[in-house]
């Protein structure tokens, strides 16, 4: 009997040959979506990548942060100071801005690992209202009714409005590439390995000498770089930016966790699907307003009691669906052992 | 005269963070849970007070009769509909599900209220004042300091001294073998959560009393509960409240220095002592 | 035949994917001792946690008096006059001496023990009574949990390996009373690993084996070379 080990299935080898011409697609967008739409893809782009990164975070590392707000509102205020303050290019000050992510959160995980489990989550809110408090002291940025971004640093960016739009489409692509391309590589080195390790059994992978706190260090450093830079482009989009729309708990986490929760945390792909869940339905309901945050909501608790692996654990457990070559399975073998 | 005076208030407000803090201590305490909605809990006292007062006519202070009871109730359907169902090793899903709750709290709030802070009208009381030495300070403050050291102190009492906080406590330890005793576990987390949440209707009529509050109003107060418990040591109630005060006086003494640092001033001394004394000031002995 | 207090029929019990018993039938009559033996992961302990409604169980695998229990809640099974003292002893340990006896009789059914009554059973009890539980010896702590179980007036008491890692003094001591305990319309099934000790206590004897019953029989008359036989499965 020949065995073998591999990570890819048939519908992820078909998906991945798929994903060539979608890519294309993606990129030609400007040429054939409209303005609004182009927006609206931007948009989506943004929050998949921050639903993918918290999902790397809460689902992956058992980090449950509410506070990933703090850096959403980092890298735009910052994104705004490098450019407007300091006057540096917008493409200079984007590689800048991921940088300063990990600076910043770097210490940040050393305080505030100290808080276990669930207060932990608690400890990340107190964080980003200290950000949020912070950052509305600063005059230079308009204090605590925040400021515009000057127009000839969106002018620098391109010429005319259209290419400006397409410039900040390719820009929102290219992080969610980013983004997704990182957190594949990192499930799929060491570091994964660890991780899911840790996932599966904390005792058992301390006790194989996997250092714990340095998985979740590098975890939460590589991914609130990140949210940064995702923090920049989204404000780079609104070209206005304030201390209660920069920190806002409901746009960056609330919305980001209801995301997760409802396509499936732990999994790869319930991000991806969960966003375009979440847009599908606001665009559809998007007058009900406050009625479709508790509606969302409600789904979210529904989903987290009855199916915690949310659609796509639930499409996953049903099929043994995969998209990314992640997993590795071992053909060739007649039964799992028990 | 003037700091003094902004020491004084200070300890008085950590009396309302205690109450703050209290219920969201008890639970952790019994079943390891962390309510990401008490904030919100804590608001939405305040509107059921509030809606009493409208409806009956009553003084918040006499509303409380109500609240009390109300909030209990809601806490042990809400332990035994819901959070029950998401108690076990994992901490994910009574996280996720709290924080769901408190999107839903909010935003219901939101629809039944509208976004207009309100406050709770307590009469004359509101304006009287007593002389303590050289400074003149507010009954009210003084009441709910008062308060807190009394429902602290009945807390205390009840863990240590009657049936019901043995049961906590031997739950807490094991779960399984406290179910051999024939307690019933969902039951007495229901009673922990009752309890909680009739800590919170307190503290949410006393919060509404003093100040302006809108449906958006939990979150901050789940943080200041939340830094007192942490800064008090786990565990220990009375620490809680020496954690509320070091709190309140940090608001207090940033706000002297500048407005602007009031809340900031609170969060910085939670996070020096963090950093310090990662344990909290008075960290439980065993455990 | 009397009608038994306790029978248990075709019980099955699974840890996940892992089956622990397969049809396991017991029966326990009023006022006997039975002993319980087998070798280590035989499935005694997982038996006896299955009475006590800590695994899950269909409803008609395990009566009482007649009545199914299998699917009641181990605090419901409790209520019933079921106790367990469980293995390894398992106290509170936020609890002291004291609350720990207290909380076992909590439920509030009437019977002959009461505090004092175990103070005299184990009178070093009384002297620690006030000491957090956990700073007691191993066998203190062991009376302790005895103590607890009896504490509830059970009319059925479950005996899990109680004189593990213990003084042969002190399981002396504690076997000693046994009958005094079981006296009183006190009903027993003990989990031992010393075999002679278990015979020498019990009246009748069954062997796990691997999650079967292997052997029933007269703890007085059954043949050395069938227990072997049963426990070892040569
Ligand atoms: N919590 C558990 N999860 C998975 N398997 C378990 C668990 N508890 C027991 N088992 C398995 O069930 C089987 C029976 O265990 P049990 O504890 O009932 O044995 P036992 O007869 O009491 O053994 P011992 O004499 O060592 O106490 C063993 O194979 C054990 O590995
Ligand atoms: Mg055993």
């Amino acid at each position: 009997m020949t065995l073998s080990v591999t990570r890819r299935t048939r519908l992820s080898t078909t998906w991945l040959i798929l994903l060539v011409p979608i890519v294309l697609l993606l990129i030609a967008a400007p040429w054939w979506a409209g303005r609004a739409d182009l927006r609206l893809m931007g948009e989506i782009a943004l929050y998949m990548s921050l639903a993918i990164l918290w999902n790397l975070l809460a689902g992956y590392a058992g980090l449950v942060s509410v506070g990933q707000q703090a850096y959403v509102g980092f890298g735009g205020y910052l994104f705004f100071a490098l450019t407007m303050l300091a006057g540096l290019h917008p493409y200079a000050a984007l590689p800048l801005v991921v940088l300063a992510g990990f600076v910043i959160s770097a210490p940040v995980a050393v305080l505030i690992f100290r808080l276990r489990g669930a207060y932990f989550a608690i400890g990340t809110w107190v964080v980003a209202e200290v950000f949020r408090l912070s950052f509305a002291q600063i005059s230079s940025l308009g204090g605590g009714s925040g400021t515009s971004l000057a127009p000839d640093i969106v002018r620098s960016l391109a010429d005319g409005r259209d290419a400006r739009e397409a410039v900040a489409w390719w820009l929102a692509l290219g992080a969610a590439a980013l983004v997704l391309g990182t957190v594949v590589w990192l499930l799929r080195s060491r570091q994964g390995v660890a991780l899911t390790a840790i996932r599966d059994n904390e005792l058992a992978a301390r006790s194989l000498g996997i250092d714990i706190w340095r998985t979740k260090f590098t975890v939460y450093v590589v991914v609130s770089g990140l949210t940064a830079l995702i923090g920049a482009l989204i404000f780079l989009q609104k070209l206005r930016i304030s201390p209660d729309a920069a920190f806002s708990a409901n746009d960056w986490t609330a919305f980001v966790i209801f995301i997760v929760v409802i396509g499936g945390i732990g999994t790869l792909e319930g991000p991806i699907l969960g966003t375009l869940i979440f847009f599908a339905l606001r665009e559809t309901l998007a007058d009900l307003g406050t009625l479709y945050l508790i509606a969302l909501g409600i789904v979210a608790i529904v989903i987290m009691l009855f199916a915690p692996r949310g659609l796509w654990g639930f499409l996953r457990d049903r099929w043994g669906l995969e998209l990314f070559p992640l997993s590795r399975r071992v053909s060739g073998l007649a039964k799992k052992e028990a | 005269m003037d700091w003094l005076n902004a020491l004084v208030q200070g300890v008085l407000l950590g009396g309302l963070y205690a109450l703050f803090a209290a219920g969201l201590s008890l639970i952790f305490g019994v079943m390891r849970l962390v309510n990401i909605a008490h904030g919100d809990l804590i608001v939405l006292s305040a509107y059921i007070a509030l809606s009493f007062g409208v409806a009956l006519g009553l003084n918040p202070l006499v509303a409380l009769l109500l609240v009390v009871p109300t909030m209990a109730l809601i806490g042990y359907a809400l332990q035994r509909l819901i959070l029950n169902r998401t108690m076990g090793e994992d901490i994910l899903p009574p996280l996720l599900v709290t924080f769901g709750l408190s999107v839903i709290l909010q935003n219901a709030l939101l629809m039944g209220y509208s976004a207009d802070p309100q406050n709770l009208q307590a009469g004359a009381i509101e304006t009287a004042s007593v002389t303590l030495g050289p400074l003149a300070v507010g009954l009210m403050p003084v009441m709910v300091f008062a308060t807190a050291v009394a429902v602290i102190a009945a807390l205390q009492w009840m863990f240590y001294r009657t049936a019901l906080g043995r049961a906590f406590r031997a739950t807490s330890d094991r779960q399984d073998v406290a179910q051999l005793m024939g307690l019933n576990r969902a039951h007495v987390f229901g009673l922990a959560m009752a309890l909680s949440l009739a800590v919170t209707a307190l503290a949410g009529v006393f919060l509404g009393i003093r100040t302006a509050f809108d449906p958006a109003a939990g979150g901050a107060r789940l943080i200041f509960g939340f830094e007192a418990v942490i800064i008090g040591g786990l565990g220990n109630l009375w620490g809680t409240l020496a954690g509320g005060v070091i709190l309140g006086v940090a608001q207090t003494v940033g706000a002297k220095i500048d407005p602007g640092y009031q809340i900031l001033a609170g969060h910085v001394v939670f996070l020096i002592i963090l950093a310090l004394r990662p344990r909290g000031l008075f960290p439980r002995i065993d455990g | 035949m009397p009608d038994a207090l306790l029978t248990l029929q075709a019980l099955n019990a699974h840890y996940g994917d892992f089956q622990a018993l397969y049809g396991v039938d017991l029966r326990v009559d009023p006022g006997e001792v039975v002993a319980v033996i087998g070798a280590n992961g035989a499935g005694k302990t997982t038996m006896l946690r299955s009475i006590a409604g800590l695994l899950k169980n269909a409803p008609g695998a395990i009566r009482w008096k007649g009545q199914a229990i299998g699917a009641l809640r181990a605090d419901q099974v409790a209520g019933r006059g079921i106790a367990l003292v469980p293995e390894g002893r398992l106290l509170f340990p936020s609890l002291s001496v004291e609350e720990n006896l207290v909380i076992g009789g909590q439920l509030g059914r009437k019977g002959p023990w009461s505090l004092q009554r175990v103070y005299d059973l184990f009178p070093i009890l009384k002297e620690r009574r006030h000491q957090q539980s956990t700073s007691l010896s191993g066998g203190q702590q062991q009376m302790v949990a005895i103590g607890r179980a009896l504490m509830a007036n059970p009319e059925l008491v479950l005996m899990d390996e109680i004189s593990l890692g213990l003084a042969p003094v002190i399981i002396r001591q504690i076997y000693e009373a046994l009958p005094g305990i079981v006296g009183e319309g006190l009903t027993a099934v003990i989990v031992e690993q010393d075999i002679a000790k278990a015979l020498s206590v019990s009246q009748r004897v069954y062997c796990l084996q691997e999650g079967r019953v292997s052997l029933e029989g007269q703890s007085q008359t059954v043949p050395r070379e069938d227990i072997t036989r049963a426990y070892f499965g040569v």
